[in-house]
């Protein structure tokens, strides 16, 4: 357990120092790097030119660059958007809240309307059954996470609700097929012989050991839910960080996009991260059980 | 095949052959602008009606599939021979080489696919030529898509490496290279068709995506993606219902796309 919190931890912060190295890399290489526009005011004299440039002088060596770029990572400066005018940290605190608030009630609606439906679907196990959701569920992946949103915002609904539907058929199709399997085991088949209630059979026989696959479907959940939050945010224009990464990418501002990105990736990560120790915990505590 | 599978396969055939044959199909070009009929109803001159510039709708939404269409399996096809290239040799290699190509694959995979697209997409010019940016948009899908499939064919690769009829092929002394075309690769054809097929409506969603935020193909030219956009106009989608065309062939092949693909034996080769 302890091992697998430190290859985790590990990971995270190999992630880290490559992604803020790759994202450097791209800001450097980005368009207008090194150029100040104030240059380009004809009031000014060389000499306040020759001060300018040497502001940005740092910036052409390049392993300075990227010390610079870590140091500042490491006190949690992550540089300036040109094209806000603020400096990223204080735009990401600013909407990340908002963001993750509309993540949490995507996952937990999509998630909660994939495994009810997957169990219901389980229970009654009659042919046709499955035919609504999984025609719903169809539709909701052969449909992109923008035309969702601006189907759900001509009824009225608010953004989160696309990102539950974007969850959903994933959680559906996967605990639909992952329960209906376990149903099949001889173990299943042997309690249902011995005359066990068809609640208990299913809490215990068949929903039980499916825990743990279930729960690794919550870090996948949660990547899903942050790709999905760019087009729905800017759709139902809320201000959170996938909406500001679209303004950054039309404005070409990379390195807030590039902050994003980066900071979207850790939180996956972490989410994933998660998910497994879960899954560590689970499985011996199951075992145990079981043996 | 089942017979859902086949009435998908029949309809993706007839779509495909629409949108080659758009010249024929189509009445005018999907940019010429008839100034006399803007924000036309469907009639027999336009089936579809026409745009607020005044350009027939059932134009625009055939040459729109037919690039949507056409692009979507090159970038497919890009991105599966990356993914073959470098998830082939990190299983051939082994070892350490491995271990990183392996991590450098999950770092690419804990990089959410439409973050990258955006800070990718912005480091290249926005301001292009519609054909440039549908270069840029499908070589972006096809160049940044690969992470899933490579992890895939490394996993298959290394199945197959260490399958019995290879090591008594490389006992017999067969050539590293007569081992990589006559044994590897036609084993592994399935992995890499499957690997394509899965790719499709995923490309396809990405660009209608990238559409609809305005950093995909550039006007004039149309594709899914950008007849999208239209349908922000909810009243104008309220009055002129047929708008809602280009979701409704959306749905349908990407749904279809989806029922051919349903059983990974049975995709089509």
């Amino acid at each position: 357990m302890l091992a697998l919190l430190l290859r985790q931890v590990r990971r995270i912060l190999v992630t880290a120092l490559l992604g803020g190295l790759l994202g450097a890399t791209l800001v450097r290489l980005g368009p207008g790097f090194g150029v100040d526009e104030r240059e380009l005011d004809n009031r000014l004299s060389e000499e306040s030119r020759q001060a300018i440039r040497a502001e940005h002088a740092q910036d052409s060596n390049i392993a300075l660059f990227y010390a610079h770029y870590l140091a500042g990572l490491a006190h949690g400066d992550l540089g300036f958007s040109r094209s806000l005018n603020r400096p990223v940290a204080e735009l990401l605190k600013e909407r990340l809240p908002l963001t993750l608030g509309s993540l949490a009630y995507g996952i937990l609606g999509g998630a909660s309307l994939g495994l009810a439906l997957a169990l219901l679907t389980v229970i009654w196990r009659a042919p046709g059954i499955d035919l609504a959701p999984t025609l719903v569920a169809g539709a909701c992946l052969a449909l992109p996470a923008a035309v969702i949103a601006l189907l759900l915002l001509w009824m009225g609904a608010a953004g989160r609700w696309a990102i539950a539907l974007v969850v959903f058929p994933h959680v559906y199709r996967y605990a639909k097929n992952l329960l209906m399997a376990t149903y099949q085991s001889p173990h299943v088949l042997a309690a249902e012989a011995k005359g066990l209630s068809r609640v208990r059979v299913l809490f215990a026989h068949v929903c039980a050991p499916a825990v743990p696959q279930l729960a690794a479907l919550a870090g996948i959940s949660v990547s899903l839910a942050f790709g999905a939050s760019i087009p729905i945010e800017v759709i139902s224009d809320t201000p959170g960080i996938g909406q500001l990464a679209w303004k950054a990418a039309l404005d070409r501002d990379l390195p807030l996009l590039v902050n994003i990105t980066v900071l979207v990736a850790l939180m996956t990560l972490v989410a994933n991260g998660l998910a497994d120790l879960a899954l560590a915990r689970w499985r011996p505590a199951q075992q145990t059980v079981a043996a | 095949m089942k017979r859902t599978q086949k009435i998908a396969l029949g309809f993706l055939a007839v779509v495909a052959l629409a949108s080659l044959f758009a010249g024929v199909l189509a009445p005018s070009s999907y940019s010429e602008q008839f100034r006399d009929s803007i924000s036309a109803a469907p009639s027999a001159r336009f089936p579809l009606g026409t745009d607020e510039l005044g350009r027939d709708r059932l134009a625009r939404l055939l040459y729109g599939t037919r690039i949507s269409l056409l692009l979507a399996p090159a970038a497919a096809l890009l991105s599966t021979l990356i993914a073959a290239v470098i998830g082939g040799l990190a299983a051939y290699l082994g070892g350490r080489w491995e271990l990183a190509i392996t991590s450098g694959i999950d770092l690419f995979l804990s990089l959410p696919w439409l973050f990258l697209l955006l800070a990718v997409r912005a480091l290249l010019p926005l301001n292009t030529s519609p054909v440039a940016s549908v270069m840029i948009t499908f070589l972006l899908l096809g160049c940044l898509g690969w992470a899933t499939p490579a992890r895939i064919i490394r996993a298959g690769t290394r199945t197959l490496l260490n399958a019995d009829f290879l090591l008594e092929a490389r006992a017999c002394g067969v050539s590293s290279a007569r081992l990589f075309w006559r044994h590897l690769l036609p084993n592994l054809r399935p992995i890499l068709l499957a690997q394509f097929w899965i790719s499709v409506p995923v490309f396809i969603l990405s660009e209608a995506n990238l559409g609809l935020l305005g950093l995909g193909i550039a006007e004039p030219l149309p594709s899914w993606g950008a007849l999208l956009r239209e349908l922000e106009n909810y009243s104008a989608v309220l009055q002129n219902p047929w708008m809602l065309a280009p979701v409704v062939l959306l749905l349908a092949v990407v749904g279809c796309l989806q029922v051919v693909l349903r059983t990974e034996d049975q995709i089509p080769c």
